[in-house]
């Protein structure tokens, strides 16, 4: 059968990007099969791993529980889009290297982002705030110890290239 | 894509969410945060042919804090109501609550009416709702009512309204007392997922201790979030020493009539039923007491 196709005009990573979409087709399928944005990962596809956590408007959220047609005239930023303008890497994703805050890799965007927002947010977070910001997203190689220490980090480097 | 096909449309105002919902009838379903529709609809338990989206409806998203009350629109984001210092001032249960919802990626786009709609009987608004006596305003092209949480909880995953309507905003009570205190707890496998069981509590004392108003109630322990308005009146008049409370929590437990799963048997779950009760009865009550 075919589908409606929706004309969305969406923001990402700065810059705007238009399709025709069927209602149905996830934001995190949009990113990834029509925009070759495969940064982001898919995990569960409903909703648990966090794996897909992309920023909407700045805020992190899930880009499998919402489908693409929603993103119309939003702005999403993906992990592509945390790196600096250069393509080096910023200061959280260093971190991650830095404190082997990854071994598979495959939560890594997700963990990215979610530590992103908490540092926009508060750039200089508790061991427990830490912990709740990355609540929501799964990691089955790490035991998620690095990834803490990577955010630490990264709070502190930024909180020291600021002074 | 993981959903079966169908049709969408954005809605921009209330009254064309109402039409569309009108026109199409139960084949039609409202998408708020979608952070339990867009999965329900991936795993195909639900097939809407046509979803109404009324995330872009910006009458729907507002937090008004008046004299004896909070009113939230329903399509208010659960993190705006977390954030929103003034609001915990006047509902504090409503934070409370909302520290066991998800995680913040669902907080940042579930809404309060969305949660409120699906109504999963072990989930926290819900609950809260139940407890603090929430009336839900709902609109459809016919008109607006109004219905207690009482009237609108009618089963799991089930509510009294109809095909047609929209839920259009909630009125949250507030309680004048200056001594009010209120407490939300919950056991879960981990934490963000859905409870085993939950309880909240709000209690109001005069300056003696005296408790002058009691609510309170628990969640995934029925078919529907459930509230115990005679136990907790007999609350009224003591000075809620623990006996008393533990008492009260123990009746609650024994009303009711939990399911059980892989996680948790049904007797375990009405032994946290009481277990819990009394914990937020206690908090509460110690909320109530510094205040």
């Amino acid at each position: 059968m075919s589908e409606t196709l929706h004309p969305i005009s969406v923001e990402v990573n700065g810059k705007r990007r238009s399709s025709q979409v069927p209602a149905r087709l996830s934001l995190v399928d949009w990113l990834r099969e029509d925009l070759y944005l495969t940064g982001t990962h898919i995990g569960c596809e409903h909703g648990i791993c966090g794996a897909c956590s992309v920023m909407l408007d700045g805020e992190s959220v899930r880009s499998c529980l919402m489908y693409a047609v929603q993103a119309d005239g939003h702005r999403v930023t993906t992990v592509e889009g945390l790196a600096n303008p250069d393509g080096s890497l910023s200061v959280l994703q260093d971190s991650f290297c830095e404190t082997h805050g990854l071994q598979c890799g495959y939560c890594t965007p997700g963990m990215l982002i979610a530590s992103q927002a908490l540092l926009n947010s508060n750039p200089n977070p508790s061991e427990a705030q830490i912990r709740d910001a990355i609540g929501g997203n799964l990691c089955r190689c790490t035991g998620y110890q690095q990834i803490v220490e990577a955010v630490r980090l990264a709070a502190e480097r930024i909180a020291k290239e600021a002074k | 894509m993981k959903a079966a096909p169908f049709e969408y449309a954005r809605a921009a105002s209330i009254a064309e969410a109402c039409d569309l919902l009108a026109r199409h009838g139960d084949s039609a379903k409202l998408l708020a945060g979608g952070q339990s529709l867009v999965p329900m609809m991936a795993m195909r338990l639900v097939r809407p042919a046509f979803l109404v989206d009324i995330n872009e409806i910006a009458a729907l998203k507002f937090v008004r804090r008046e004299k004896d009350a909070a009113r939230i629109g329903a399509c208010t984001r659960q993190c705006v109501v977390e954030r929103d210092e003034a609001l915990t001032e006047r509902v504090p249960l409503l934070r409370q609550a909302l520290k066991w919802v998800g995680h913040i990626q669902t907080r940042n786009r579930g809404t309060v009416g969305g949660s409120l709609a699906h109504a999963d009987p072990s989930a926290e608004l819900p609950l809260a709702a139940q407890v603090l006596g929430a009336k839900m305003a709902l609109r459809s092209a016919k008109g607006t009512r109004v219905l207690d949480a009482e009237k609108f909880f009618s089963g799991p995953m089930t509510t009294a309204m109809r095909p047609d309507e929209c839920l259009e905003e909630i009125h949250w009570p507030a309680w004048s007392w200056r001594h009010t205190g209120s407490a939300f707890t919950e056991i879960s496998v981990r934490h963000g997922d859905f409870a085993m069981v939950a309880a909240a509590a709000q209690i109001a004392i005069d300056g003696d201790g005296r408790c002058v108003r009691a609510a309170f109630g628990l969640g995934g322990a029925g078919g529907t979030p459930l509230a115990f308005p005679k136990i907790a009146a007999r609350l009224v008049g003591t000075r809620l020493d623990d006996a008393v409370v533990n008492d009260a929590a123990h009746a609650a437990a024994t009303e009711t009539e939990p399911g059980g799963d892989l996680h948790a048997s049904a007797e375990y779950r009405r032994h946290l039923a009481g277990v819990l009760a009394a914990r937020a009865l206690r908090e509460a009550r110690e909320r109530a007491r510094s205040m």
